[in-house]
């Protein structure tokens, strides 16, 4: 399962251009889940980025050798003891944190191997999966394509959930930003009118 | 040969050192031979060297045959060829048979130029370090300053590893697969088995069976014997054999009976009489020996500060004698000095031999990560 791709359709420019705004020039990146490493590829090309990605999948790992990117082929769902605490400036997991099982273990794995984490996921209080669920069915759209019964997204939350996620867990969120369906950001109501949420986030 | 991606028909050359090479034990082998193969061409900036480091049994006999009716061609035929992931239209390939082999180097069974006699006993013990520095004298030989890649497997890819530490200017890449940093107790007692087996073997005269005319063959098959079954998978050998009978029913006797039984010895006779006990003692000594994190109290990360090659290091799920974890050491000291590096866990049911069987995925990150190795100007 590609992580990037978990949600269709999203608008990955945007996506990318807010977490290049949030790395610094020359950073040393560790991207969860890249995928064919094409955020990796992004940063590199704008920030000199030092990057590495995690990828599971065998497709995907071809394909990140293909566009340059180092990658290790590891399971989230075992943490990240392979990497030293506190050797990277950014750890992003892009769009995977809705298919993690262990999910309070990679949040807290990401803020020890990074300075910052990045997390972005899709914004379940967005009002289409509401209007759905409101009318008796599992939510199904464009950025959360799948079934109940196939998907691969198990811990679905809305942006007062990811909120209160952090508190709880002694994070501190540096910054936050939600997106629209068109990629456009949303700060009127944004857990109702967003479809994308992206945290910049500490520990305390 | 009418495949096209093959490297075709090849020969062996002989190349004679007759500096000294002071070893790691202290001892010093006055001069030496070592034999390889290559195959591809040199280009014209040098910069398209490779070194393929054999394991345990391998030798310099890596692609192609020697004969249109060979019945077998070289050890990594599957991976060495235009067209093939390593590809002989864009690099030069160099396969060598190690010190203390016997397929033609210097070794145990060759001939001691000091006195005409095969060297036996008296061949010195030698280790990973010694190889790789005697892999860079036939670089020398070759006109070769820096290898745009080693690639080794199981012990050859401590060598690939060895390289990178040794002569960090001299190694662009390494591929060390289905490897280790060293091996752990359960690893070297399993040598350790294989050894006893020849030393104790009534043929063996201290290692100089050649002077009475015999060799340990029995000791010498066990050995392979116990190799194989560390080779494989539980899951393998079950889906190889299983519980099957020869010849359908027991017989009440130690005679073959399981098609296991048959496998193993029919590989153990075949390598007694084609393989050299002196070296296998050898062989399995330096795969013991093999420990860089060793001077830096047990630190891999620290070993590995002076090494500036970019690596694919490679395993794969089922092989238990260098599993994945030993691998991910690997990666991580690589990762702790922010190394370039891609890690591969194949999914394989073959245990340790995968790293030579022809699998798609796996010569598909062979072949990307070859690909990308840059030699400058045109391939």
């Amino acid at each position: 399962m590609s992580a990037n791709n978990l949600v269709a359709g999203t608008d990955f420019r945007q996506d990318f251009a807010i977490i290049a705004d949030w790395v610094k020039l020359g950073s040393k990146v560790l991207d969860l889940g890249c995928g064919d490493g094409s955020l990796l590829q992004f940063l590199r090309g704008s920030l000199d980025v030092r990057g590495y990605g995690v990828e599971k999948d065998d497709a995907n790992l071809i394909n990140c050798m293909q566009n340059n990117i180092n990658v290790i082929q590891m399971d989230l769902e075992a943490g990240l003891s392979g990497f030293e605490a506190q050797s990277f400036d950014v750890v992003v997991l892009s769009q995977t944190l809705q298919a993690m099982h262990n999910t309070e273990d990679i949040v807290q794995e990401m803020l020890r191997v990074g300075r910052e984490a990045i997390v972005t996921f899709p914004n379940f209080g967005y009002w289409k999966p509401r209007l759905q669920l409101a009318l008796g069915q599992m939510p199904v759209s464009k950025d959360l394509p799948y079934e109940w019964y196939n998907t691969p997204n198990v811990h679905l939350c809305t942006i007062h959930d990811f909120d209160e996620f952090c508190v709880k867990h002694n994070i501190e969120i540096k910054e936050r930003r939600v997106l629209g369906e068109d990629g456009h950001p949303v700060s009127f109501m944004p857990n109702l009118l967003g479809s994308l949420a992206m945290y910049r986030l500490q520990s305390r | 040969m009418s495949d096209s991606t093959s490297v075709g028909i090849v020969a062996a050359q002989t190349a004679h050192f007759s500096e000294p090479l002071t070893l790691k034990s202290g001892q010093v082998l006055p001069q030496f031979d070592l034999v390889y193969e290559t195959y591809g061409t040199l280009n014209a900036e040098n910069s398209n060297a490779v070194i393929i480091c054999h394991a345990l049994s391998g030798n310099h006999h890596v692609a192609g045959k020697y004969n249109e009716s060979d019945k077998y061609p070289g050890w990594w035929d599957n991976l060495i060829g235009p067209g093939r992931p390593l590809d002989t239209n864009k690099f030069f390939v160099i396969g060598l048979n190690n010190l203390g082999g016997c397929h033609g180097s210097s070794g145990p069974s060759s001939i001691n130029p000091a006195t005409q006699k095969p060297w036996g006993a008296d061949f010195p013990l030698v280790t990973v370090e010694d190889w790789v520095a005697s892999q860079a004298r036939l670089a020398d030989y070759l006109g070769i300053t820096q290898l745009a890649a080693v690639i080794g497997g199981s012990l050859g890819g401590m060598q690939a590893l060895q390289w990178t530490l040794a002569y960090p200017d001299r190694v662009r890449h390494a591929l060390v697969i289905a490897s280790a940093p060293n091996l752990t107790a359960q690893n070297m007692a399993f040598n350790e088995v294989a050894r006893q087996a020849i030393i104790t073997d009534p043929e063996f005269h201290g290692g100089d069976y050649y002077a009475h005319g015999v060799v340990p063959r029995r000791g010498l098959r066990i050995a392979r014997m116990l190799g194989h079954i560390t080779y494989l998978s539980d899951d393998a050998m079950g889906e190889k054999f299983g519980r099957k009978l020869r010849d359908g029913k027991i017989k009440y006797s130690f005679d073959v009976e399981f098609e296991m039984e048959s496998y193993l010895r029919y590989q153990g006779d075949k390598f007694a009489v084609e393989f050299d006990a002196n070296t296998y003692l050898r062989m399995t000594r330096a795969l013991d020996y093999f420990d860089p994190a060793l001077e830096y109290n047990g630190d891999l990360t620290a070993a590995f500060a002076k090494v500036r090659a970019q690596f694919l290091v490679l395993s794969f799920t089922s092989d238990w004698r260098f599993s994945p974890a030993r691998s991910r050491e690997i990666v991580k000291a690589l990762l702790d000095n922010e190394l370039s590096v891609s890690y591969a866990e194949v999914t394989a049911e073959h245990g340790h031999d995968a790293f030579l069987m022809p699998d798609t995925h796996y010569q598909n990150i062979l072949r990307t990560y070859l690909q990308n190795i840059d030699i400058g100007g045109a391939a």
